[in-house]
């Protein structure tokens, strides 16, 4: 009976790769309960409740076959558009940006659709396109890209838009964009980085200056960087240990469960600690590989590859932002940080990703 | 063909995109490699560092301010003490819109315009992240009003803070001094005396008078505590505590008792008083009339009150007793008289006949006395009892300036007495090369004439009176005066006396002294121009008085002093010690505008001396100056 149980929940689990995140994710909410003050279960809890749903939403995604997400990949595209457009013309202003749509019962940010969505819709398109790639296909795939990153530059979030751009830019990337092409956008990109600075908002501009110079304004834009690095640094091999971070517990961190945990990790368990998360991303990365290089189809391999190499982004930013080797930008570190919106889009993908791998016998036979 | 094609490209798309992967993985290596390497920099080769700036983040050194010692009488009483009070703090740069928010907190508890005006003032004086009191002592009802609100004022803070009080209020307010807010000018003292740290969390200093002088004694050192605080500056806990040291108690030499006596009995006059012990320089009585209550200024003087302090003609805050310098006037007259004796320019014996002016040779000019018929025949005796002018008119024309200038300095004329507190000035007592340096000027001998009584460039300071005074009391030898008696030391609660200065030769000769000494005891007895002020004491008294010009008379003009505006009117001078024979209190007053020395200052020292001497306390008090003596000087 319980094994019918089990067999029923993790048919169309993938074994090494959820053993893998939930070591990670296990590791997380304990961070989570260290970096929320150590005296209160509330986030832990709060966060464990997000993973109870972001679980679920895995372990549906990971029976939808495919072939019907390759089919939803458009209609799901075409919605999100819809609905940055609408962002764009009636969203409501929080912080300062234009990011959240009213939908009169909930409000969305539908960027965090396209995250998923645009890879999908990418991979989908190479596949209907897989008898030989012309540059035409190329170019029409960087207008299905560039659109909503556009639409999402406007709002403005320069996170989330390089984070989507990214994951497009892999699938095109993987799909086997010739290196002469390649060659010339790095170029061309280069080439418009001065037009680009141009266009930054102040406090965009603001944040690369930081990085290149935090002791600037130390108490300014400079303190998020200055602090988390001294936390990080002040961790030592071994670390502080759980719960006694000066920098974390007495508050000098500042988003310490969320875009900062990593300081508070870093500074609790040290080196050895950093060691471990990235070999856990280390092992979830490599595991995603081996699906996308297994996968059966083109949609199958590109969506993969892609989702991989975004969670690697995901990790590389913040990983990177947080020891202060790259400028600030909202971005979680993926299944460590508080918040429920990130898992959930996190483990959607992981479960698009468990789907791949489990689904791709019946197709190969 | 087509299947073989399509075969083909799927094969060579798998490999691209195995190979990309590839290409992505090694890339993904190289990263995580990248993160390692810069891990290893921050957490294993500059740990130190880093451990280092964390420590100082999360541990603060607070100062702990001492208490303040506190000022007592000689008998003990309470001249300066502190008490504990909540007040109400606002570092402005921390409050968006300050004059809103303490409009919102007068809904709350009572703001008055005063607070107001002194809050902005200390504003301007102040950088702005600095914590400034808009209320002080508040009241528990009104802490716990403001507690509950907290939360609507952000930048403000209760504070439970030490404060200083004067519970005399006026009294004695010019010796005790007080504190005030550390200003620019106090930073700079503080910083060239290497004082900084000791002086780390301390926001009052002392200003004036004791408090200024004395503020190392009173300061007591600064202890510390080492806290470990939040991001927000808040304290979590005590990791080390330093105790702070209390600043030592000051006795001084002032008996309250007899200081009120002096106070009150200048009445309405304003003017100066100085009473000394002349056998240890210890002043008794130190009156500077108007006073000012120095417990304005504890928190910061409101500019309403600074304004009527600083603007009002009758200079309250001017300390006269120090920094007063009037023309001595005829309370010079004994000191030339010694001078004479000693140059052996006048014997005892020798007498002028006063026809009631002075002439110099070939100079029409009349130097006139202050009896218009003159006193007849005169001797030093009489000169003095009588207060002749013309005696000595002649007397200082034959000594000459340098002769005379030589001799006052021997009783402090011209120089600082070496008080204890600050802002003395120096009075003048005048010489050729003086005068050849201040005014570019030779020196005429019509200067010296004025100078025999007291006038002209001749100026002194009431201190300097009461110290010359204390010196002829004290057998000619020189007095020292200061404030300070003893200082308990706070660690040990002993008491230090202050050191008596080394034993000085007198600076005249005892058989002039005497000579000198007794026509001052017959200037208090019938005949002499302070006949009044003692008849019927029970005790001696020598005394002399005098009378000190405001504005100089035209040649010829009638002197009516009804006419003359108030403020022209002559101040009044009068110096004395007793008892005679064994002098316990020596005293100079000085009353402005109050007239001639006998009917105004002379009854003020009487009242001093009935108090010290007998212990008594005048009844009903006869309005000063009132019903005019004969005797006139």
């Amino acid at each position: 009976m319980i094994s019918r149980i089990f067999d029923f929940l993790s048919r169309r689990i993938d074994g090494p790769l959820m053993a893998a995140l939930a070591l990670t994710i296990a590791l997380g909410i304990v961070v989570v309960y260290s970096a929320s003050g150590g005296s209160s279960l509330e986030r832990a809890v709060g966060q464990g409740r997000n993973l109870a749903v972001a679980l679920l939403a895995l372990w549906i995604f990971a029976h939808i076959h495919p072939q019907l997400l390759m089919r939803l990949a458009l209609p799901v595209y075409v919605v999100g558009l819809g609905l940055l457009i609408g962002v764009a013309l009636f969203g409501e202003i929080r912080n300062g940006a234009r990011r959240w749509l009213s939908l009169g019962f909930t409000t969305v940010q539908p960027s965090e659709v396209m995250k998923i969505a645009v890879p999908l819709v990418l991979a989908w398109y190479f596949h209907r396109r897989e008898e030989g790639l012309r540059m035409r296909d190329f170019a029409l795939a960087a207008v299905l890209l560039v659109l909503p990153v556009a639409l999402i530059v406007r709002q403005p979030d320069l996170g989330t838009a390089l984070l989507v751009f990214a994951s497009g830019f892999f699938v095109i990337f993987l799909a086997g964009l010739s290196w002469r092409v390649l060659g010339a956008m790095v170029f061309a990109g280069a080439a418009s980085l001065p037009f680009l600075w141009s266009v930054l908002h102040p406090y965009q501009r603001q944040r690369i200056l930081t990085l290149l110079n935090p002791m600037e304004d130390p108490l300014g834009s400079g303190y998020h960087i200055i602090q988390s690095t001294i936390a990080i640094g002040s961790g030592g091999i071994l670390g502080k240990g759980w719960l006694n971070g000066t920098q974390a517990q007495l508050d000098f961190v500042p988003e310490r469960s969320t875009d900062f945990i990593l300081a508070v990790f870093g500074e609790e368990f040290g080196l050895v600690g950093n060691l471990l998360l990235i070999a856990l991303y280390v092992l979830i990365i490599a595991r995603g590989f081996m699906i996308a290089a297994s996968a059966s189809t083109v949609f199958s391999r590109l969506a993969a590859g892609a989702i991989t190499l975004t969670f690697f982004t995901y990790a590389f930013v913040n990983m990177g932002m947080v020891s202060g080797i790259l400028p600030v930008v909202g971005v979680p570190l993926p299944l460590i940080s508080y918040g429920g919106t990130a898992l959930l889009s996190m483990l959607v993908a992981f479960g698009i990703l468990m789907s791949i791998s489990t689904h791709k016998q019946l197709v190969s036979s | 063909m087509i299947v073989g094609q399509a075969l083909r490209d799927r094969d060579r798309e798998l490999t691209v995109f195995r190979s990309r992967l590839m290409l992505a993985g090694l890339l993904i290596i190289i990263a995580f490699a990248l993160l390692l390497a810069r891990f290893t920099w921050l957490q294993v080769v500059q740990r130190d560092y880093y451990h280092t700036l964390a420590e100082a983040n999360r541990i603060s050194v607070v100062p702990v301010v001492p208490n303040r010692g506190l000022i007592l009488d000689r008998n003990g009483a309470v001249l300066a003490a502190n008490y504990s009070a909540y007040t109400l703090e606002i570092t402005p740069s921390k409050v968006a819109n300050v004059d809103r928010a303490i409009d919102e907190l007068g809904t709350l508890i009572e703001v008055s315009a005063r607070d107001r005006r002194r809050f902005r003032k200390l504003q301007e004086e102040s950088k702005n992240f600095e914590s400034l009191p808009i209320r002080t002592r508040l009241t528990e009802e009104e802490v716990a009003r403001f507690a509950v609100n907290r939360f609507r004022f952000p930048g403000f803070e209760i504070k439970a803070r030490p404060f200083r009080s004067y519970p005399q209020g006026e009294v004695a307010s010019h010796a005790i001094g007080y504190i005030g807010r550390i200003n620019d000018a106090d930073v700079k003292r503080i910083e060239t005396q290497g004082l900084n740290a000791n002086y780390k969390g301390t926001d009052h200093i002392g200003k004036l008078g004791i408090e200024g002088s004395y503020e190392k004694e009173l300061h007591g050192v600064t202890g510390s505590e080492q806290v470990e605080i939040d991001a927000g500056g808040r304290a979590i806990r005590s990791l080390a505590r330093s105790e702070p040291l209390s600043g030592n108690n000051l006795v001084i030499t002032l008996d309250l008792k007899l200081q009120k006596v002096a106070e009150e009995a200048f009445q309405d006059y304003r003017g100066a008083l100085v009473a000394i012990d002349p056998r240890t320089g210890e002043i008794l009585a130190l009156v500077s009339k108007p006073g000012f209550d120095p417990n304005l200024f504890v928190d910061g003087i409101d500019p309403q009150n600074w304004d009527a302090l600083n603007n009002s003609p009758d200079k309250p805050l001017n300390n006269r007793a120090l920094r007063g310098q009037y023309p001595p006037g005829s309370t010079i007259k004994p000191f030339m008289a010694l001078a004479a004796l000693d140059l052996k320019k006048r014997s005892p014996e020798f007498s002028i006949s006063d026809p009631g002016y002075f002439t110099l040779p070939n100079v029409a000019h009349r130097y006139r006395d202050w009896k218009k018929d003159g006193h007849g025949m005169v001797n030093m005796h009489k000169s003095i009892v009588i207060s002749c002018d013309t005696y000595y008119y002649g007397l200082a024309t034959e000594l000459g300036i340098d002769a005379i200038h030589r001799h006052l300095v021997k009783f402090n004329f011209g120089s600082r007495t070496g008080v204890d507190i600050d802002g003395e000035l120096t009075g003048n007592a005048p010489s050729t090369e003086w005068k050849q340096e201040r005014f570019k000027q030779r020196w005429f001998t019509g200067d010296t004439v004025s100078v025999g009584i007291g006038q002209g460039y001749l100026l002194a300071t009431p201190l300097q009176l009461a110290v010359a005074t204390a010196t002829l009391a004290n057998d000619g030898v020189p007095v020292h005066p200061h404030l300070l008696r003893s200082v308990q030391d706070s660690r040990t609660q002993e008491m230090r006396p202050v050191e008596a200065s080394a034993l000085e030769a007198a600076v005249v000769k005892p058989e002039h002294l005497a000579l000198i000494r007794s026509a001052m005891v017959d200037v208090a007895r019938p005949g002499g121009t302070a006949a009044r002020v003692g008849a019927n004491a029970g005790y001696a008294m020598a005394a002399k008085t005098g009378t000190a010009q405001v504005i100089a008379m035209k040649q010829g003009e009638k002197y009516d002093e009804k006419r003359v505006k108030e403020a022209n009117r002559d101040h009044a001078l009068f110096i004395a010690f007793a008892p005679a024979d064994d002098p316990k209190l020596a005293m100079a007053v000085l009353v402005e505008n109050g007239g001639h020395g006998g009917s105004t200052a002379g009854p003020i020292a009487r009242e001093v001396f009935d108090y010290y001497l007998l212990g008594k306390v005048p009844a009903k008090r006869p309005k000063l100056g009132e019903d005019e003596p004969e005797e006139h000087d």
